[in-house]
């Protein structure tokens, strides 16, 4: 299962139709590091509202996409963690330590426009 | 046409979903097997085990506890492993229902079961075996590890 990675404007928005399976995660992971730099995006949504379970690995696929999309200059945050899957996660010790998240893709992409719009503010120092 | 279909409807609904805890009792010992062998086997794995814990009545919070538990040790068999089995079975016992998943392969075993139960739970997400964590969101759970022989991992989890 690919998962499609909408445009919209300068971020990207990636939402997880269902449960995926690694090598699924993965591609995801790599199409989005990719694409980062093709459409010179500022930030990325992830939504995992559809996600079943967030085990280890799928935690730690979503911490390199931060990560990896971070090092190329954009912003990740993960929306849609459903309150059982939060708790699964504390229970099995599992963090998304430094990753932003928010509650759903409208809460998201405002956080976005805060975290970037300061980024632009300093690059645009000189303006009136 | 209409009307056929909603009779269609109806009388499959109490069919598919147990009307009662009762109902699921009597259901009770159910047992799936499912051979383990990619990583899609992993997403197989933890649907059929939310599937048996949804009939045996489990709410949505142990059910996803559960599911991430099949998760993390059918994970472990692709990864270790190769290939190997879950075995998902409901239980009684005391009047209490419960679900079983055994995760069986037959391949390197662990040297040292006791690290690999300590190991990893800080470093999590890393490259633990997560028994730790498959520990924390069961309760009972057993491991039966010989080298060269191959790994045994049984968990248990009551519904309260």
């Amino acid at each position: 299962m690919v998962v499609p990675i909408l445009k919209q404007g300068r971020y990207l928005i990636a939402t997880i139709p269902t449960a995926l399976t690694d090598a699924d995660l993965q591609h995801l992971r790599d199409g989005l590091v990719a694409q980062v730099g093709r459409c010179r995006s500022r930030g990325v949504v992830v939504d995992i509202t559809a996600l079943d379970v967030m085990d280890s690995f799928a935690v730690r696929t979503v911490r390199d996409i931060a990560h990896m999309t971070r090092l190329r200059g954009a912003e990740t945050v993960i929306v849609g963690i459903q309150p059982e899957v939060a708790f699964s996660m504390v229970e099995l010790g599992l963090t998304l330590e430094d990753v932003n998240t928010a509650l759903d893709l409208e809460e998201g992409l405002a956080l976005l426009d805060k975290k970037t719009q300061r980024v632009g503010k300093e690059g645009e120092a000189r303006g009136p | 046409m209409g009307r056929e279909r909603r009779r269609a409807v109806t009388s499959d609904g109490p069919a598919a979903a147990p009307r009662s805890k009762a109902r699921a009792a009597l259901d009770v010992p159910r047992e799936t097997s499912i051979p383990v062998r990619s990583d899609v086997d992993v997403v197989l794995a933890r649907q059929k085990g939310r599937e048996l814990a949804a009939a045996l009545g489990f709410g949505p919070t142990d059910l996803t506890l559960i599911a991430t538990a099949i998760s993390e040790l059918t994970r472990n068999i692709v990864l270790y492993a190769k290939c190997g089995r879950i075995v998902l079975r409901g239980i009684e016992q005391d009047g209490k229902l419960g679900i079983v998943v055994v995760a069986r392969d037959d391949g390197p075993g662990i040297p040292n079961v006791a690290a690999a139960l300590q190991s990893g739970f800080s470093t999590s997400g890393g490259l633990g075996l997560g028994l730790p964590g498959v520990r924390r969101l069961t309760d009972e759970f057993d491991i039966v590890s010989e080298v060269g022989r191959g790994t045994t991992v049984t968990v248990k989890k009551w519904k309260q």
